[in-house]
C-alpha cells in the first residue's frame, strides 16, 4: 500500500530511477571496467563519441571517462551512505542520551553539539583530513563530524516528548534499568523523524566528499567525480567536458537521493495522515 | 533598546562555554598533529637541536597536556593565535588581512540569495499548486543539488572563457591603479561569478523556505478572515501572509552563515580570491596546522556574532519574542 503511493509521485519515481541507475553502475563497475581506472587507456584528451571504445574520452593522461564515472559512482555512494550512517548513529546516540539523562550530561552534550554547529563544517572536515591524511575512512570520518548535530537536535527533542508517556513511565515501573529503557523503549520511537533527514544528510556527505576530493583531499587511490572535475580544471579552455560529464552525474546523484528522499517522507506523511 | 540589550548580554554569556569547547577541541587537533609549534618556528626561522630544547622549555612545550591547555587559553585570551609556519607571522594578522574579502563575497552572495530567494518563494507561495510553484519548486531541488565549485566552473566556461564578459578569476584587476567609483566596479565585476555561485544553493534554500512558510501562513485564521473580508488577493500576500513567512528565513540566516563560510572555501579556491577559504586551502598545502585552527577560531567567533546579530534583528522584527525573553 506504502509503495503504491510512493509510486503514484513524479518525483519520487523519477528519485528512484536515478538511484536505481547509479546503484547499479557503482556495482557493476568492476565486472564492466576491470582495469582500475588510473590506468592509461588510450590517447590524451580523446573527445566524447570520437571512439566507441572509448565513448565520453579520455582526460589529459588518456585515462577512460566513462570507467572513472562508473568507478566514481563507486567511490560517492559508499562515502554518502558511510557518512550518513556514522552521523545518524552518532548522532542519535547523542541526543539521546542528552534528553534521556537531562541535567549536566544534558547542558554538556549540548554544549558540545552548539560547538560543532558553529565550526564550519567543511573547514573541521578539511582540518581533519589535513591532519590525519586522505584516506576514504578518514574522509568519512571528517564529513560524519561535521553533520552528527542535526540528527542529536532531533533525536533528543523526540526523547524529550517520548520520555514522558506512560508506556516508559510502566518500563520505570516494572524496574527495567534506565539504559536498558533508553535502548528498547525510547531509542526507536525516537528514530523515524531521524530517519527522514537521512536523504538529506546523504545529500550533503556526498556533495562534501566531492568538495574534499576537489580540493584533493580525496583518497589519492581512488577515483572520485570531485578529483576528475579539478584534473579538468587544468584544461578547461580545451576540453571543458571533461568538468562538465562528472559534474552533471553529481548533480544527478544528489538529485536522485533528495527526490527519493522527499518522495518517502510524502508518502509515510500520506499515509500518517490516512490513518 | 533595553529589551534588544538584555538579549544580547544574554546571548554574549550563552556564548562562552560554547566557544570554550571550541578552543579545547581546536587544542585537541593542534596536539593530534604531527610536529608543534618549535618545529614550526624552527622551519621557518632556523636553528639546531639545542635552541630547539632550549625553545620547547622556555615555551613551557615540555609541561603536562592541562598546563598547555591552560597556556594556549591564557594566550588566546591576549588575542595570540599562534606563529604561522607557512607565513613567519602571527596566525591573527595573516587571517584578519584576508578576512574583509571573505565577508564582502559572504554580504554579496547572502544578499542575493535572501532577496531573491524570498521574492521567488514569495512568487511560488502566491498560488500553491500552480505551474509557477510547481516550476519554481522543481527548479529550486535542481539548484540545490548543484555543488557549488562546479556551477562556478561552468559559469566560468560560459562567461569568462566563450563570452569573455567577465574575468577569470581574482579579486581586482592587479596594478590597474584604479582607485574610488573605478575601483569599485573593478571589484564588483570580478565578484559577479563567485557571489552567484556561492550564493544559488541558498538561493534555492530560502525560496524553499519562503513558500513552505507561506503554505502553513495561509491555512491560518487571520489570512482566512483577511479573504473573508473580501480583501484582494495581492494585498493578503503582501501585507498579511509573506510578512508573517519571512521570520524563519531570517532564523535560517544566522544558521546558514557557518555553511557558507565553508562553501567559501572551495570558491574562492576556484576564483583565487584572497580570503580566509584560500587562505585555509593553503595552510592545508603547506602544513600549518596553527594557521588552519586558527581560522577554524575566527571563524567560529564570526558564526557566534552574526548569529548574535540576527537574534537581535529577530527580536526587533517579532514583539513576541523579546516579551517572553525578558520576562524568563
Amino acid at each position: 500500500m506504502r509503495l503504491v503511493r510512493l509510486f503514484r509521485s513524479p518525483e519520487a519515481i523519477s528519485g528512484l530511477v536515478i538511484l536505481g541507475l547509479l546503484g547499479a553502475m557503482a556495482l557493476a563497475a568492476p565486472w564492466l571496467f576491470p582495469r582500475d581506472p588510473l590506468s592509461i587507456a588510450g590517447p590524451p584528451l580523446l573527445r566524447p563519441f570520437q571512439d566507441w571504445a572509448l565513448p565520453l574520452g579520455t582526460d589529459r593522461l588518456g585515462r577512460d571517462v566513462v570507467a572513472g564515472l562508473f568507478h566514481g559512482a563507486r567511490t560517492s555512494l559508499a562515502v554518502g551512505l558511510a557518512a550518513a550512517a556514522a552521523s545518524i548513529l552518532v548522532g542519535s546516540v547523542v541526543g539521546t542520551a542528552a534528553g534521556f539523562a537531562g541535567g549536566f550530561v544534558d547542558e554538556v552534550l549540548m554544549r558540545i553539539t552548539d560547538a560543532f554547529q558553529t565550526v564550519p563544517g567543511f573547514l573541521l572536515s578539511l582540518a581533519l583530513v589535513s591532519v590525519i591524511g586522505p584516506s576514504l575512512g578518514v574522509v568519512v570520518v571528517a564529513i560524519a563530524l561535521s553533520s552528527w548535530t542535526g540528527p542529536a537536535r532531533i533525536a533528543r527533542a523526540e526523547v524529550l516528548s517520548i520520555r514522558e508517556r506512560d508506556y516508559v513511565a510502566s518500563a520505570r515501573v516494572i524496574g527495567m534499568h534506565p539504559v536498558e529503557i533508553a535502548l528498547r523503549e525510547v531509542l526507536p520511537n525516537a528514530l523515524p523523524p531521524v530517519l527522514a533527514l537521512s536523504s538529506v544528510i546523504v545529500a550533503a556527505a556526498i556533495l562534501t566528499e566531492a568538495a574534499l576530493s576537489f580540493l584533493g583531499l580525496g583518497d589519492p587511490n581512488r577515483v572520485t567525480w570531485g578529483g576528475m572535475i579539478s584534473e579538468g580544471r587544468a584544461v578547461l579552455r580545451s576540453a571543458p567536458f571533461l568538468s562538465i560529464i562528472p559534474g552533471i552525474a553529481l548533480v544527478l546523484a544528489v538529485l536522485g537521493v533528495y527526490l527519493a528522499g522527499e518522495g518517502v517522507v510524502e508518502s509515510s506523511a500520506a499515509r500518517e495522515g490516512q490513518a | 533598546m533595553n529589551r534588544a540589550f538584555r538579549l544580547l548580554r544574554r546571548r554574549l554569556v550563552g556564548s562562552v562555554p560554547v566557544l570554550l569547547v571550541v578552543v579545547v577541541g581546536s587544542f585537541l587537533l593542534l596536539e593530534a598533529a604531527p610536529g608543534d609549534a618549535v618545529d614550526a618556528y624552527v622551519v621557518s626561522v632556523g636553528g639546531d637541536a639545542g635552541m630547539i630544547e632550549a625553545l620547547r622549555q622556555s615555551w613551557g612545550l615540555d609541561a603536562s597536556p592541562m598546563t598547555r591547555l591552560a597556556a594556549y587559553l591564557w594566550a588566546l585570551l591576549h588575542l595570540d593565535l599562534g606563529h604561522s609556519v607557512a607565513f613567519s607571522r602571527p596566525v591573527l594578522s595573516v587571517v584578519l588581512e584576508r578576512l574583509p574579502n571573505t565577508l564582502l563575497l559572504m554580504g554579496c552572495a547572502t544578499a542575493l540569495s535572501f532577496f531573491l530567494g524570498s521574492a521567488l518563494g514569495i512568487v511560488a507561495g502566491a498560488r500553491p499548486g500552480s505551474f509557477r510553484d510547481r516550476f519554481l519548486s522543481i527548479g529550486s531541488l535542481a539548484l540545490y543539488a548543484i555543488p557549488g565549485f562546479w556551477l562556478a566552473l561552468v559559469l566560468t566556461i560560459v562567461f569568462s572563457v566563450e563570452l569573455r564578459w567577465l574575468p577569470l578569476s581574482g579579486m581586482e584587476t592587479i596594478a590597474s591603479g584604479k582607485t574610488g567609483p573605478a575601483r569599485a566596479l573593478d571589484i564588483a565585476r570580478h565578484l559577479v561569478l563567485p557571489v552567484t555561485s556561492l550564493g544559488l544553493i541558498y538561493l534555492a534554500l530560502y525560496l524553499r523556505i519562503m513558500r513552505a512558510g507561506m503554505a502553513e501562513v495561509w491555512r491560518m485564521d487571520f489570512a482566512l478572515a483577511a479573504r473573508a473580508r473580501g480583501i484582494s488577493r495581492r494585498r493578503i500576500v503582501w501585507r498579511h501572509v509573506a510578512r508573517n513567512a519571512l521570520l524563519p528565513l531570517v532564523t535560517m540566516l544566522g544558521l546558514q552563515s557557518a555553511a557558507m563560510l565553508g562553501g567559501s572555501v572551495v570558491i574562492e579556491s576556484v576564483f583565487s580570491i584572497p580570503g580566509l577559504g584560500r587562505l585555509a586551502q593553503e595552510a592545508v598545502g603547506a602544513r600549518d596546522t596553527p594557521l588552519l585552527i586558527g581560522i577554524i577560531l575566527v571563524s567560529a567567533v564570526l558564526v557566534v556574532a552574526i548569529n548574535l546579530l540576527v537574534d537581535i534583528a529577530y527580536a526587533s522584527l517579532d514583539p513576541r519574542v523579546g516579551a517572553s525573553e525578558a520576562g524568563a
